[in-house]
């Protein structure tokens, strides 16, 4: 590889490695996993922890996620965040089905994976019998890290691309169960393995 | 239980807390001595369901029924609370509304409306509030189950 | 059933049964109360209200829909607004998204396992929401004289500590309503530090389970005095980086004053509490006027308002938690040693140790844990002051194992009812501002 150090001097001549060419494809991944804008649906107690995961201390900024939009129009990901009541499912729908494609749900809590603690007639047992999801969120609330691995999973499916055409052959969700992490707790954490 | 009488009504005790004992026919007016009295302000409105309970202790004087509504009134004025149990049938399961005496009652009611069925006459709104409109039944009532669905844990994965 | 239920029943089904209807289909009774006239008007006027907006020529009011999803961050709360060009008319607030039954749920669990239940209510201020569900079911076990010194100072520090957090969460909540969007930061930032110590503490950053009939669950660990007081240190001085930010500031002295005004009188008749109430001018504080635990050994002001507005709401939970600081200092000096948990051998269980040791410790152990305690028969109802104003217990027992009727005076639920009060003849983009001044939190409304 030639280094080009004046331009004026050499000219255009090893130009060529200063470019960098790859797949359109693989550009496109890249990009929506690592801007991917996340839909306000923060419902209850998981809420206060998904904001806590977007302010400074866990900072999903360096996600490329701390912009919540609230229009679903705008949104990639729809974190699920609390217990869907029965009167809350209907909006739940509507707003899932206002996201334009391509778009993905994270289940957050154990309420959203669930039911959680209330197997009861007020709560939808599991937000799955409404949405696709892609990854669930084990926890009472889960802890930001949890969070974090949950929606950094989801971006190295996207990145992967396996879960676009899984989506298109069977209208599913990822269906991928992570485990909790403590708070407070440094263990890296491997991506790329289910 | 020992009891005393208030305003024509039977009060009893409840663990240092002052219980009123209210017919229904007199529950309004009864309201309106005690706000007189400086229980201005209405803390809690709700209802009991004894079906499943009917043999629960009461003062003589009262005949128990299904239903019971509680009021929990505050006065600021001489820092003490009052608590009213008033009894109400299952057949006419509804009472006064207390919106005109205290106008915070009103979601209150209509909670124990969405929750037990009871109906408040005078109520400006009485429409559910917690359940979805075309909910059929009132789930805090007995012999409304609580809707579990049977979960079969799988072998976990650890 | 009887037919006068049956028709009412029936009748209330229709679809937008609980939605704002237009005047032309309501009673005057009924207006006045979206209206927001609490204090009874007369006839004359009530005909006055309903004949100035009923003319059919002019189209003007407009109703349109807020939420139940939008970013304001205070949770699944629907408002429908009738609004005349942007000053609001009449407001409807909806609730019910987060209806998840735990008052039913309540009356399956025993009285142990209520605390996990009655926490996730008000998920700000979890510890508050134990607290008095700890505390009924003590009057109701005879047992709320016998509780230790040290378990009841752990209960007022942890009580105290939360209020902070609440009142954190709602400054920040409130900057980012109105825009300050750095406060949104900033209060988070604070939070963590008070969710790190609840954390060394409960073992949970939220939904704590840690205050149980008894005491409390565990021991405080080493080392948490020089933790409070490194967060005390801390926070003094941030709080006064956000009066410079916000409290002095012209903007936001212009957004919130005079906004989403509510008197004395209203608040009252509508039973609305704590930092509402206190804004009006009326100093009615749970902690002082009808103290619970040790609150009558510990020096505290009640902050209270003058006008009833928004600004007052934001300045007294910003004064709150100072004085919140102020109490837990006390409490750090005051701090006694000893059981952490009362020894009562029914409600308490033993030590985990003590179980592979003694037949009769593994025994209690497995009844409690299983079966739970049996509570006497009776009814009470206890009360406690909450960041957002008096929360409520009340249990019905019928002698087993688990409540015969749980419920929980919500402060949020009775407090939403005010909105329309201080709404009306507003302006619609302070709706947002008067909804964030009264701190919902939609977990405690729908329950």
């Amino acid at each position: 590889m030639g280094v080009v150090r004046n331009v004026m001097d050499d000219g255009l001549g090893g130009l060529e490695h200063n470019f960098l060419t790859g797949r359109i494809e693989d550009v496109v991944k890249w990009s929506r996993s690592r801007s991917s804008w996340g839909a306000t649906f923060g419902l209850a107690c998981c809420a206060i922890e998904m904001m806590a995961t977007g302010t400074a201390h866990y900072d999903l900024a360096r996600f490329g996620m701390e912009v919540f939009r609230a229009s679903p129009r705008q949104a990639d990901i729809m974190i699920v965040a609390g217990r869907v009541s029965q009167k809350m499912a209907p909006v739940l729908r509507q707003v899932y089905d206002q996201m334009m494609e391509p778009k993905w749900v994270i289940s957050m809590g154990v309420c959203a994976s669930s039911g959680g603690m209330f197997n009861n007639y007020a709560i939808v047992q599991g937000v799955d019998q409404i949405v696709p999801v892609d990854v669930y969120a084990p926890g009472c609330p889960p802890t930001p890290e949890t969070l974090i691995h949950a929606i950094e999973t989801l971006h190295q499916l996207i990145e992967d691309g396996e879960i676009m055409s899984r989506r298109k052959a069977t209208g599913a969700g990822a269906n991928v169960h992570i485990q909790e992490i403590a708070a407070g707790t440094f263990t890296p954490v491997v991506l790329g393995k289910r | 239980m020992t009891t005393d009488v208030l305003h024509d009504c039977v009060l009893g005790q409840s663990h240092g807390q002052q219980v009123l004992f209210v017919p229904k026919d007199r529950y309004i007016a009864t309201l309106r001595k005690l706000i007189d009295d400086s229980y201005t302000m209405c803390v809690d409105l709700t209802a009991v369901d004894f079906l499943t309970h009917p043999g629960r202790t009461l003062p003589e004087a009262i005949a128990p029924e299904r239903f019971e509504i509680v009021v929990n009134l505050l006065s600021m004025r001489d820092r003490t609370r009052m608590r009213l149990r008033t009894q109400v049938g299952e057949a006419d399961a509804s009472i006064d509304s207390a919106f005109d005496l205290y106008p915070g009652t009103e979601a209150m009611e209509r909670e124990v409306f969405d929750m037990f069925g009871i109906t408040f006459n005078g109520h400006p709104d009485l429409t559910r509030i917690l359940m979805p409109e075309d909910w059929d039944g009132h789930p805090l009532r007995k012999d409304y189950s609580q809707g579990r669905i049977p979960v079969q844990f799988k072998g976990s994965a650890s | 059933m009887s037919d006068l239920l049956s028709t009412v029943v029936s009748a209330g089904t229709f679809e937008g049964n609980q939605e704002l209807r237009s005047r032309s289909e309501l009673t005057a009774k009924e207006v006045m109360r979206e209206v927001g006239a609490v204090l009874r008007m007369s006839e004359a006027d009530v005909a006055l209200l309903a004949e100035v907006e009923a003319d059919p020529g002019e189209d003007q009011t407009m109703i349109i829909n807020m939420g139940p999803q939008h970013p304001s961050t205070h949770g699944v709360l629907r408002l429908m607004l009738e609004l005349k060009g942007e000053t609001v008319l009449r407001c409807k607030p909806i609730i019910g998204y987060l209806h998840t039954g735990m008052e039913k749920t309540g009356e399956s669990l025993t009285f142990m396992q209520g605390g996990t239940n009655v926490t996730r209510m008000d998920y700000a201020s979890p510890l508050n929401n134990e607290l008095v569900f700890s505390m009924a079911t003590e009057k109701l076990l005879g047992i709320d004289g016998d509780i230790p010194e040290r378990a009841v100072w752990m209960r007022m520090l942890l009580s105290e500590m939360n209020r902070m957090s609440s009142h954190l969460l709602f400054m920040a909540s409130n900057g980012m309503d109105i825009g300050a969007v750095s406060m949104m930061l900033y209060g988070w930032r604070e939070r963590e530090e008070v969710l790190r110590f609840f954390q060394k503490v409960t073992g949970l950053r939220m939904n704590h389970n840690f205050i149980r009939p008894g005491g409390v669950a565990a021991d405080l660990p080493a080392g948490w005095r020089d933790d409070v007081l490194e967060i005390l240190e801390m926070l003094g001085p941030r709080l006064e980086e956000y009066d410079t930010l916000m409290t002095g500031q012209p903007i936001w002295r212009e957004r919130l004053q005079g906004v989403g005004v509510i008197t004395r009188d209203e608040a009252i008749a509508l039973g609305a509490t704590g930092p509402i109430l206190r804004s009006t001018g009326l100093a009615w504080d749970l902690r002082r006027d009808m103290p619970y635990l040790h609150y009558n050994k510990v020096e505290f002001d009640v902050i209270v308002g003058s006008y009833g507005d928004a600004f007052d709401r934001y300045a007294i939970r910003l004064a709150e938690i100072r004085e919140s600081m102020r109490i837990v200092r006390q409490i750090l000096d005051k701090m006694p040693g000893g059981d952490y948990r009362i020894q009562n051998k029914k409600v308490t269980p033993p030590p985990r140790a003590r179980i592979d040791e003694s037949m009769e410790a593994l025994i209690h152990h497995f009844k409690i844990f299983t079966e739970g305690f049996k509570v006497p028969e009776g009814e009470v109802y206890v009360a406690i002051e909450s960041p957002r104003g008096e929360i409520g217990c009340y249990i019905a027992s019928d002698g087993s194992a688990t409540p015969y009727r749980m419920h929980v005076r919500a402060p949020s639920f009775v407090n939403v009812q005010a909105l329309p009060h201080m709404m009306r003849g507003g302006l619609v983009a302070d709706a947002v501002a008067v909804i964030s001044s009264v701190d919902p939190v939609l977990g405690e409304v729908d329950r």
